[in-house]
């Protein structure tokens, strides 16, 4: 391809231009970007636009994997299966659940223990922050092990030990067994790996807000509650809304939570959607049905994101 | 400013009681990998009366090819890092330096797909592995984690490339430099907190991943530690000593990692705070 001619100028107005300039304007400048971007395109292409597609295809149709085999259109019928799926039942109430437990009482510590380690006279702040994270940087099934060690059956488990010792309970609590027991476990689990999230991001932001708005605001006589009533949550209302988004994201992203914990049990009580997608697919060769449960949970997901920056963003500056 | 002596004890001691919910589990484990020969759950009191010893990591080191497991992650990890951070800040970069037609659709297309579930995304990917012949590959692996993750580090690292002076910038194309020089001598390394930030999320992520290495790897010899582990586990069930110290193997890169870097984050954001008041 020839070089383009650089007869227009830079600041001709686009709108103005004739569309075989613009084409050409634009066609030198992806010249330009193109070594930059090409690589970041087709790696987002092939392994992220590609098969979110593709997966939508394969919500519509009996997948084979098998090489040369065919994969037929079955329209609807990988939805409608999974309305007449025990197993979906479960793992929709589940992960609404998770989501409802989780993310009040980790937006709550979260907040809670920023704020604290925040106050002006508390020392080590680093070192706080470094133990409150430590659970987040520790692998998944490491803290799954661990888990299932603390809380494990009979009293040579450390929780039911600690219950034992402290008269709360008067039999060990056969903890994974029963379905509400393992449900306990895991919003713990998820809890206790994630709150640090939180607590290191309003700290951040607690760091960011000016301290002349507190010294103007100490000035005029106001209160610690007063000061953190009217300044500090209001300084907080953008982060709340990216910390919310987030923690909702990844309650209902829950997998190797249940995953590495229960996977499902007892009986498929304890399944949400994720490890139900993942178990339909690799298990059990059901390439379609999982398509067509992560369709639907991508649905959801998109639609709570969408509803939640509507809401919460109003506010905000931007 | 004053403060009731009182209140900050009262303080002080909800956040030891925080650090001990979250340090408590991890004592407890480690105290776990001294007890000898327990083939069974080991009670509370021997857990808390073991003598620390490195006995039961020497086992689980020399035992099943830790070792190798380890070098495995290690490669894998150390690969799918430098390859995302790269591709990453390259393709930010394109965003935030050049105006080119489609890059406002182009960018709203990448933060919409980061709204979805990857999981949808796994079948897909494998498919795409396995017509290119790489299933049961490290390539495989690599194109996953830094293909699947070229997103996410584009769009993080693009915040960052935004504050970079633009006096910078053109003090460079005044000397006649081009894009490929601006790119090393000034965005990168202006943007290094950002960039080793990036590096760990990209290296725990890879290093502590399950799902996709177990779909794409099948030999034994080439599996990652998070599958040896699950292996391992599933092998030794009762054995809880091998199990963390196997366990404690396995974390241990990511933590000094975390606690190297995390010292530099956090100057760079304290400073921030103490430079006014």
């Amino acid at each position: 391809m020839l070089p383009v001619k650089e007869t227009n100028h830079p600041e001709i107005n686009i709108e103005k231009d004739p569309f075989s300039v613009r084409f050409k304007k634009g066609l030198k400048q992806w010249r330009e970007v193109f070594p930059f971007l090409f690589l970041g395109l087709l790696g987002a292409g092939v392994f992220v636009i590609f098969p979110l597609i593709k997966g939508v295809i394969m919500s519509f149709q009996d997948y084979n994997i098998m090489p040369g085999a065919e994969s037929p259109f079955v329209g609807l019928e990988n939805y409608m299966r999974a309305f007449e799926d025990e197993n979906f039942k479960y793992a929709v109430r589940n992960t609404i659940l998770n989501t409802l437990v989780t993310v009040p009482v980790n937006w709550f510590f979260g907040l809670f223990f920023a704020v604290l380690i925040n106050l002006h006279f508390v020392k080590y702040k680093i070192t706080f922050r470094t133990l409150y994270y430590l659970p987040i940087i520790t692998s998944w099934i490491v803290v799954a092990f661990l888990f299932r060690y603390l809380f494990a059956d009979g009293d040579s488990g450390l929780i039911n030990f600690m219950l034992l010792k402290a008269g709360l309970v008067n039999e060990p609590i056969s903890w994974l067994q029963n379905q509400w027991t393992a449900m306990v476990v895991i919003w713990l689990f998820h809890i206790w790996k994630t709150v640090g999230w939180t607590v290191v991001i309003y700290l951040a932001a607690l760091q960011g807000i000016s301290k002349d708005i507190y010294e103007a605001a100490a000035i005029d006589g106001s209160d610690g509650f007063k000061t953190f009533r009217y300044i500090t949550i209001p300084q907080l209302r953008p982060i709340t809304a990216f910390v919310l988004i987030n923690l909702v994201m990844g309650a209902f992203n829950i997998f190797p939570q249940v995953y590495f914990i229960t996977n499902g049990g007892p009986m498929g009580q304890t399944e949400v959607l994720q490890s139900m997608i993942y178990k339909e697919a690799f298990n059990n060769f059901n390439f379609g049905y999982s398509s067509a449960l992560s369709v639907m949970m991508g649905l959801t997901i998109f639609l709570i994101t969408l509803a939640q920056q509507k809401k919460l963003g109003k506010n905000t500056d931007e | 400013m004053k403060t009731n002596p009182i209140a900050k004890v009262i303080v002080y001691m909800i956040l030891i009681l925080g650090v001990l919910v979250f340090i408590t589990p991890f004592i407890y484990m480690i105290l776990t990998t001294f007890v000898k020969g327990a083939y069974s759950l080991p009670r509370p009191s021997e857990v808390f009366s073991a003598v620390p010893n490195l006995d039961n990591y020497e086992v689980v080191w020399t035992k099943n090819n830790f070792f190798r497991f380890f070098l495995n992650s290690l490669l894998v990890a150390g690969v799918a890092t430098v390859g995302s951070v790269f591709f990453g800040a390259l393709t930010a970069y394109a965003f935030v330096r050049f105006t080119f037609p489609f890059k406002e659709f182009i960018f709203r297309v990448f933060i919409f797909t980061m709204m979805i579930p990857l999981v949808l995304a796994i079948v897909p990917q494998f498919t795409v592995v396995k017509s290119l012949g790489l299933v049961n590959t490290y390539y495989g692996l690599w194109l996953i984690y830094i293909g699947g993750g070229i997103v996410g580090s584009t769009f993080f690292l693009r915040g960052f490339f935004e504050k970079v002076p633009k006096e910078l910038v053109e003090s460079i194309v005044m000397d006649g430099g081009g894009n490929w020089r601006i790119f090393w001598n000034i965005y990168l390394p202006l943007s290094k907190p950002a960039l080793g930030t990036m590096a760990i999320f990209a290296f725990s992520g890879t290093w502590d991943e399950y799902f996709v290495a177990l779909t794409i790897i099948k030999d034994e010899m080439m599996r990652t530690l998070p599958i040896a582990l699950m292996m391992f586990q599933g092998k030794y069930a009762s054995n809880w000593s091998w199990i963390f110290a196997a366990s404690i193997i396995a974390i241990l890169p990511v933590i000094i990692i975390y606690i190297i870097f995390q010292k530099k984050f956090v100057q760079g954001g304290m400073n921030e705070g103490s430079v006014k008041g």
